[in-house]
């Protein structure tokens, strides 16, 4: 479904991300993990199309297609879903009102008719109740004044309402208490399907437990240092990243 | 332009229009070289040789100008057609409250105790172009709400002109005297028919009493040809709050003059401006708040979004009397220029004598933000609208104060026309 080929990316001249190989079919989760400034947050941004990012070799295929040329808009329309770290606060748009918009020009992108209202309605009361979020909360701005958790929260129903082919949380996990990890991943769990995938990017273990990857992959400098299964992370998690680095530089 | 000839000596307020040619004459119109005029130039208006008066009256059907008011909502209209009353497509009022024309409160004896307590007593004698206009004026919007009122519907004060004259000066004058407790919501547009030059060198003035509400919207949108000097002037007491909204949306070149003087105290005065331009259009907002007492507040707030070769100024001035303690004045002016050839000059101007106020002032030029506009289009949402989507957001704190629900709906309207993009949602 998504296949990442020697994907070399910088910004203002400077290399982030030094031939990045990655694939991910239908159905699996994979989570990538890393020390900070490894590139996590750029291979995620690199992928949704962000243009502040120069890929300067290698590519992006979705079902195929070569994501080059590819704007970030049309990129959601095929598919790609971004959570991010740090969600924009967008005062003046409610969240009702954004994701009107946002699932109406999807659905232009595609030549369908915008959603009726009434379907729109049930549609966000549905995707709400996933993730546990108040109506109240809906008719507010766009994350103006959010708690990290009510971002992430909102994130992730942004999510359910888009339904994405490919998902990448971006440190979905970080801010979040222990309460509001267990909806997020819960929502996150309910939304897995055998026709979607989820890339999950974080440097802890802890949300790993809650939604369990078929693949980690550790980044460092740049580059995919060691690939495995879930036990990875834990292995991570016990002997920290130093090791890993020590052994990509042998 | 030759004024002296079309003086009215008969006129009741005959000493005020006297006084008020002097000083139009020793002044003339402002030039450049004034501070306050810097960066907006009459120049060119003054080229033009514009007709003081129509020479015939004109009429309008009310189904060609049916747009231009707020007809969904049931409203008090006073209509002027080439700066003439139109009785035809206005509706007026003396029941408790009196809505209707200056021309008739300046001529009529029971009038006549308001006119001398209220007549050009807060407008400045000073301004040449307050000076024209009190020396000049024959007809405007005259509105008296008494203690404890509220008319029961908003006033709409509209003023057409429909190009009887190849260029035509006009000199509206509107009073609004309203009482302590009272309460009254004005919407104030001035609207071109034609391509043929007008000139609007308008004076309001505004009396609110102990614990008055006064809002006053300002539409602007008006003809290319179409050119706009506002001069309002509000005299505040205690616990009194006023709002203006200013809608700056078109016109050749509009220049508001917004001056608040709050003699009281617990008194809150509000001013907003949406601002998107395009072409060659150019608005000046000059404000001026003066705090004379203690415990009193002043919030302002301008949007501005220019492009094409549009060009803005803000000059936003507070001064806070030594006597005015515990003030608190807000200003904030934030502007969005979508093409390079745009330019907006904005400049706070605080002058402070007194110790224990809160003052905060900040003005912004920019673009639209890089990481939100990533944030929108990740989302499926593509540039152009994501662009529109900003600029509405951008422009939507302004809005959230209009109490009238039809006229949000009208500006919310222009502001999507402006942007050329339809949302299909109301902020």
């Amino acid at each position: 479904m998504l296949k990442i080929k020697n994907l070399h990316a910088s910004v203002d001249g400077k290399e982030i991300l030094r031939g990045i190989n990655l694939e991910v079919k239908a159905g699996e989760v994979h989570a990538i993990m890393g020390p900070n400034g490894s590139g996590k947050s750029t291979l995620a941004s690199v992928i949704a199309g962000k243009e502040e990012f120069e890929v300067t070799e290698g590519s992006i295929e979705l079902y195929g297609e070569d994501l080059e040329d590819i704007s970030p808009e049309e990129r959601a329309h095929k598919g790609v879903f971004l959570s991010f770290q740090y969600p924009v606060e967008i005062p003046g748009v409610s969240v009702t009102n954004f994701m009107k918009t946002a699932i109406n020009e999807s659905r232009k992108a595609k030549g369908l008719e915008d959603m009726p209202a009434k379907e729109m309605l049930k549609l966000i009361r549905e995707k709400s109740e996933l993730l546990e979020i108040d109506r109240k909360f809906l008719s507010r701005s766009l994350n103006e004044g959010f708690s990290g958790g009510e971002k992430k929260r909102n994130e992730i129903f942004q999510m359910a309402m888009l339904e994405p082919k490919v998902a990448i949380l971006d440190e979905t996990d970080s801010g979040l208490d222990i309460d509001a990890l267990r909806i997020v991943a819960n929502g996150v769990n309910k939304l897995k399907s055998k026709d979607n995938a989820v890339i999950l990017i974080t440097h802890y273990q802890r949300l790993l437990e809650y939604i369990v990857p078929d693949f980690v992959h550790v980044l460092h400098n740049g580059k995919i240092v060691k690939s495995g299964g879930k036990e990875l992370a834990l292995e991570l998690e016990d002997k920290g990243y130093d090791w890993l680095k020590q052994e990509a530089t042998v | 332009m030759a004024f002296e000839n079309n003086v009215d000596v008969e006129h009741p307020v005959h000493d005020v229009r006297t006084a008020a040619i002097k000083n139009f004459e020793e002044k003339g119109f402002p030039s450049k070289k004034e501070e306050a005029w810097k960066y907006t130039s009459l120049n060119s208006l003054q080229k033009i040789d514009f007709s003081i008066f129509p020479k015939e009256e004109n009429t309008l059907e009310y189904k060609d100008v049916k747009r231009y008011f707020i007809h969904e909502i049931d409203s008090y209209k006073i209509v002027f057609i080439d700066g003439i009353y139109s009785s035809y497509l206005s509706e007026t009022t003396h029941d408790g409250v009196d809505i209707c024309l200056m021309s008739s409160a300046l001529t009529k004896p029971m009038y006549k105790q308001i006119i001398d307590v209220y007549f050009n007593k807060i407008a400045s004698k000073d301004e040449s172009l307050t000076s024209l206009n009190t020396a000049f004026s024959r007809e405007g919007a005259y509105i008296y709400i008494p203690k404890n009122k509220m008319p029961k519907k908003p006033i709409e004060i509209l003023h057409f002109s429909t190009g009887n004259e190849a260029s035509l000066m006009l000199q509206p004058r509107n009073l609004v005297v309203v009482e302590e407790n009272a309460e009254v919501q004005i919407i104030e547009r001035h609207q071109s028919l034609t391509k043929n030059e007008v000139l609007t060198n308008a004076v309001t003035e505004i009396y609110a009493a102990k614990s008055a509400i006064v809002d006053f919207y300002k539409i602007q949108n008006d003809a290319a040809t179409a050119s706009l000097i506002d001069n309002t002037y509000i005299d505040q007491k205690d616990k009194s709050v006023v709002k203006v909204h200013t809608f700056s949306f078109g016109g050749k070149l509009t220049r508001n003059n917004l001056n608040f003087y709050q003699n009281g105290e617990y008194i809150d005065s509000t001013m907003k401006g949406v601002t998107i331009l395009g072409e060659k259009q150019h608005v000046d907002h000059h404000t001026l708040v003066h705090h004379i007492e203690p415990n009193c507040e002043s919030h302002q707030d301008y949007k501005g979004i220019y492009g094409d070769s549009s060009t803005g100024v803000f000059n936003g001035k507070i001064i806070v009397d030594k006597l005015a303690q515990k003030t608190n004045a807000f200003q904030q002016n934030n502007n969005i220029l979508i093409s390079d050839k745009a330019s907006i000059n904005t400049k706070p101007q605080l002058e402070i004598f007194a110790d224990d106020v809160k003052c905060s002032h900040g003005c912004t030029i920019g673009q639209l933000d890089e990481e939100a506009m990533f944030y929108l289009r990740s989302r499926g949402i593509p540039e152009k609208e994501a662009r529109a989507l900003l600029m509405y957001a951008f422009a939507n704190n302004v809005l959230s104060s209009v109490r009238i629900p039809e006229l949000k709906a009208r500006i919310n309207k222009l502001i999507a026309k402006k942007l050329g993009v339809n949302l299909g949602f109301d902020l």
